[in-house]
């Protein structure tokens, strides 16, 4: 009991030292009477307040404010004595900042209304420009620059003459010419270095403020505006092609990485397997699993349930593969298209199997925290799981190559691939590697399945969704040679994107296939294809 | 002798076949139009309406097995002909509707008045006349087909190379006819048809002749595929099938002979297309969709690919199965039941259902024969015949 006492009273001398150093010129009467008039249930009045109370520099002034955007400002209508409650359900009173044990009997929310909510809003904004975190600063800063409130300006520029953080500074800066530009008594130099400055951040919102300009300002500043938008325009273009790319290097990790293992079999065994989708389903679905179980009974180790999902699911996905090359293809050899035909058929039933067991609607596959979240790279926003899943088929990819180049069961797999009747006759066992084979590129696809996990839908329909996207890939690459896959699933994913923001998504992708059906006509067997006597088999 | 032989039980099994489907063709509007209502004998008409579509089905089968027995081209997308040419017919019966639709504009169908259309689309003009829809239903994919094919086999895309294009051409046309300003209905389709040629498609006597048309129009694709295949050219076919290469090598143009099959299948798959849609009164997007053209391949190979009698059985087994399965308590095994099918079919019965019944009767004809010689040797030994 005591020890609250004396916390409490310590928070108070806190506050009361606080507001002795940065309200010295504040006197104490005027900011008492502006509180007083929350008390009065009048929204004008309160407007009054709110304007006093964020301009009197008190270091009550943000709590009052917050506390009555969030409707825990209480006014007692007798005594005109004003409380906040604060977050933790301590109460003070909000003129003096002392603790008050409850409140009043007839005290009651200071009442709000859509007018007063913006002001509530501004208000905020300026009084955050002096909150100790500079990331609320910055976002402060950000918030004037949209608003542009002249009241605003005599904080900012306190603010910025007292600020050190340089990103900060820069934020202050543009805030204050935003407010300059619209201020009608500005001058005209300080407009022209205002126009500079918005013109350096160059963004979508610097652009808005730009062309949002009015008629009313001086022919210098209106010519000044008018190249700083075209040179944004410009600006802005660059970025969105630069987004465009990164949005495209994504989506072409991603149909690589459907893609690839895809590409093993059908360039090794020249088999189309028409379940390769249900692979990465597998793969996904696995992943999921695994996050079950690790949710139930290991809550601590979520942030590694992908790197313990990998390996799970290259070995689910590989062993059904094995089992499907054992079970079903191998009795189909020479026959292609009875291939995909069966191989077809076994999609339906896995699919209903896994429509089966985990239901028809879609499961929830978590991001671990190390691949949530995004950063900024100039004007465009990278995510952290795009990212992540660029960097980790590159590296699959990379992996891959070296197993074909240096070991042993890859020198045996790039044989069969060249000529299947030479390799078995220098004593490879070709139904081994075929078995291994298709493992690999199953195990492959379930990789995938853990990746595309992270960023779509774990439904049984998930491999569908990027089977006839990994043909066009393997088609459009050519067959046995990765380079082709790595060329088609960066050139079709970067074309696709780029068409999108032309002609839509759907007329885009409408465009990519029937390029790649008029692309077929030019080289029939891909980009990169083999030659000589195996393109015959 | 073998050929002669093969080719007198095909005649004998296409005989069966024509005479069953005409007796079908006949008999069934016959009994569910003059029959009363109720009597053991009478044919319902949503029964009439079933059939008619497995007529349909087993004209596209044909079509299939025309290109894929024969000629050993496996298209993924013969569901975009079928199609098509049911989009072309369902044009003219959304024309038909005139001013009984929902919003009342005579020249507008109802969707267009919903998407504000202006006025009618170029495309769609000329689909009030019945000849110039049914010339449609037989040219758009004749077209398409021509045009793809042209590209295609010039270029020697094979194999599955050529599956796979196929179903990207079908995939392709299944997004476009998405989306609402194509000027197709969009997601939904054209449906809500009044009538055809002034009969309502609603009633029992447009069903029956719709049905007895289906009918006749599968007995007129039998008899022209087998007028193909049974031809020179059809034997070039085959030929083409079995060695591609050898073929060219001997101075065939196979590209040629290529497209006249593929385009004359898909003119098939058209029609079956156009009969259709006003049995199930509706035609949308999803008739695209990569796995019904799949779906259909599977019907030819169940009833036995290089058949063509198979195809049409095997489009019947197959769509009777799934009526009857996924209208019952087994609904949810259906898809493992189809996915089975595929499977085990390509494993154990590679030549389906018909090429297996014919090779085993061959077979024991073969060995009859065999029988009966060795029997007439073991008896006439030492007794020469006396000569005739």
């Amino acid at each position: 009991m005591s020890a609250n006492f004396l916390d409490r009273l310590r928070g108070l001398l806190l506050a009361i030292l606080l507001a002795a150093a940065f309200a010295a010129p504040a006197l104490a009467g005027p900011f008492e009477d502006a509180v007083a008039k929350f008390a009065n249930d009048d929204f004008s009045d309160t407007d009054e307040a709110i304007g006093a109370v964020a301009t009197s520099g008190n270091p009550l002034a943000f709590p009052i404010i917050s506390a009555l955007q969030e409707g825990r400002l209480s006014a007692d209508p007798d005594t005109k004595k004003v409380f906040v409650t604060q977050a933790d359900g301590k109460i003070i009173d909000a003129a003096t900042g002392a603790a008050v044990d409850k409140l009043p009997d007839n005290a009651a929310a200071v009442r709000l209304n859509n007018r007063l909510r913006r002001a509530v809003e501004a208000a905020l904004g300026g009084l955050t420009l002096l909150s100790p975190d500079p990331a609320k600063r910055i976002a402060a800063a950000q918030s004037v620059f949209k608003s542009h409130e002249e009241s605003a300006l005599s904080v900012i520029d306190g603010a910025l003459a007292k600020e050190t953080n340089k990103s900060v500074k820069a934020a202050f800066a543009e805030a204050r010419a935003a407010i300059l530009l619209y201020k009608s008594d500005a001058t005209e130099v300080e407009k022209l270095e205002a126009v500079a400055i918005v013109k350096a951040k160059g963004d979508q919102e610097a652009m808005a403020l730009l062309t949002g300009l009015g008629s009313d300002v001086p022919p210098n500043v209106a010519r000044a505006a008018a190249s700083a938008i075209a040179s944004i325009q410009s600006n802005l273009q660059m970025w969105s092609m630069v987004q465009n790319a990164w949005y495209g290097l994504s989506l072409g990790s991603v149909l690589l990485l459907a893609a690839i293992g895809l590409a093993i079999t059908f360039g090794v065994m020249g088999v189309i397997n028409m379940a390769h989708g249900e692979m990465v389903m597998l793969g996904a679905y696995t992943t999921f699993v695994v996050q079950e179980v690790i949710r139930s009974r290991y809550p601590g180790l979520f942030d590694y349930s992908l790197l313990i999902a990998v390996p799970l699911a290259f070995l689910v996905a590989g062993a059904v593969g094995v089992a499907i090359e054992r079970g079903i293809i191998r009795f189909l050899y020479g026959r292609p298209l009875e291939t995909l035909l069966a191989t077809w058929g076994l999609s339906l039933v896995l699919q209903q199997a896994v429509r089966t067991a985990f239901g028809p609607t879609n499961r929830e596959v978590g991001n671990p925290s190390w691949m949530s979240g995004a950063f900024e790279l100039g004007q465009i926003t990278i995510t952290y799981n795009r990212l992540w899943i660029l960097c980790f088929t590159l590296a699959v990819f990379v992996i891959l190559l070296a197993m074909l180049r240096y070991t042993a069961l890859g020198l045996e797999m790039r044989a069969v691939t060249q000529n299947r009747r030479m390799a078995a006759s220098m004593g490879i066992a070709t139904s081994r590697v075929d078995a291994l084979t298709f493992g690999l590129g199953s195990g492959i696809a379930g990789i995938a399945g853990v990746a595309l996990s992270q960023i779509d839908n774990v439904s049984p329909n998930l491999g569908q969704s990027y089977i006839i996207d990994s043909f066009m890939v393997v088609v459009f690459g050519g067959v046995g040679n990765l380079w082709g896959t790595l060329v088609g699933a960066f050139t079709l994913g970067i074309a696709n994107k780029f068409l999108e923001p032309v002609a839509g998504a759907v007329l885009g992708k409408i465009a990519i296939l029937v390029l790649i059906i008029l692309f077929i006509q030019k080289r029939p067997r891909g980009l990169f294809a083999l030659r000589g006597r195996a393109v015959e088999a | 002798m073998t050929p002669h032989v093969l080719t007198r039980s095909l005649d004998r099994s296409a005989t069966i076949f024509l005479v069953v489907v005409a007796g079908l063709g006949v008999l069934i509007p016959l009994s569910n139009l003059l029959l009363p209502a109720g009597s053991a004998l009478q044919v319902p008409t949503y029964l009439v309406a079933l059939f008619g579509k497995y007529a349909c089905y087993a004209i596209l089968a044909l079509s299939i097995d025309l290109i894929w027995g024969y000629c050993g081209i496996l298209s993924l997308g013969h569901g975009a002909f079928f199609a098509l040419g049911g989009y072309a017919m369902g044009m003219y019966l959304m024309r038909q509707i005139g001013s009984r639709g929902v919003y009342g504009n005579p020249i507008l169908p109802d969707f267009m008045v919903f998407l504000n259309y202006p006025a009618l689309p170029w495309y769609w003009h000329g689909f009030d006349m019945f000849w110039f829809a049914a010339l449609m239903v037989i040219l758009v994919p004749g077209l398409l087909a021509f045009c793809f094919g042209w590209l295609a086999f010039r270029s020697r895309v094979t194999g599955v190379y050529l599956s796979i294009i196929t179903q990207a051409m079908t995939y392709a046309l299944l997004l476009a006819f998405f989306r609402n300003d194509f000027g197709f209905g969009g997601n939904n389709g054209l449906t809500d048809f009044k009538d055809i040629l002034g009969f309502n498609v609603q009633a029992d006597g447009t069903r029956a002749a719709l049905f007895a048309l289906s009918c006749l129009a599968l007995i007129v694709a039998f008899l022209i595929c087998r007028a193909v295949v049974t031809s020179k050219l059809g034997k070039v076919l085959i030929a083409i099938r079995d060695a591609e290469s050898r073929t060219r090598f001997l101075g065939y143009r196979v590209e040629s002979y290529k497209l006249f099959v593929f385009t004359l299948s898909a003119c098939m798959a058209g029609v079956a297309g156009a009969l259709y849609v006003p049995q199930v009164g509706i035609i949308n997007p999803s008739e695209f969709a990569p796995g019904n053209s799949i779906e259909a391949v599977i019907w030819v190979a169940v009833g036995g690919r290089g058949t063509l009698v198979g195809a049409a059985l095997g489009a019947v087994v197959v769509n009777y199965a799934k009526t009857y399965f996924t209208s019952g308590p087994l609904a949810p095994y259906w898809l493992f039941m189809l996915g089975a099918l595929f499977i085990l079919v390509t494993l154990l019965l590679p030549k389906g259902i018909v090429g297996t019944f014919n090779a085993w009767r061959e077979s024991r004809k073969a060995t009859e024969k065999a029988n009966a010689e060795s029997a007439a040797l073991e008896d006439g030994v030492g007794e020469p015949k006396p000569a005739e």
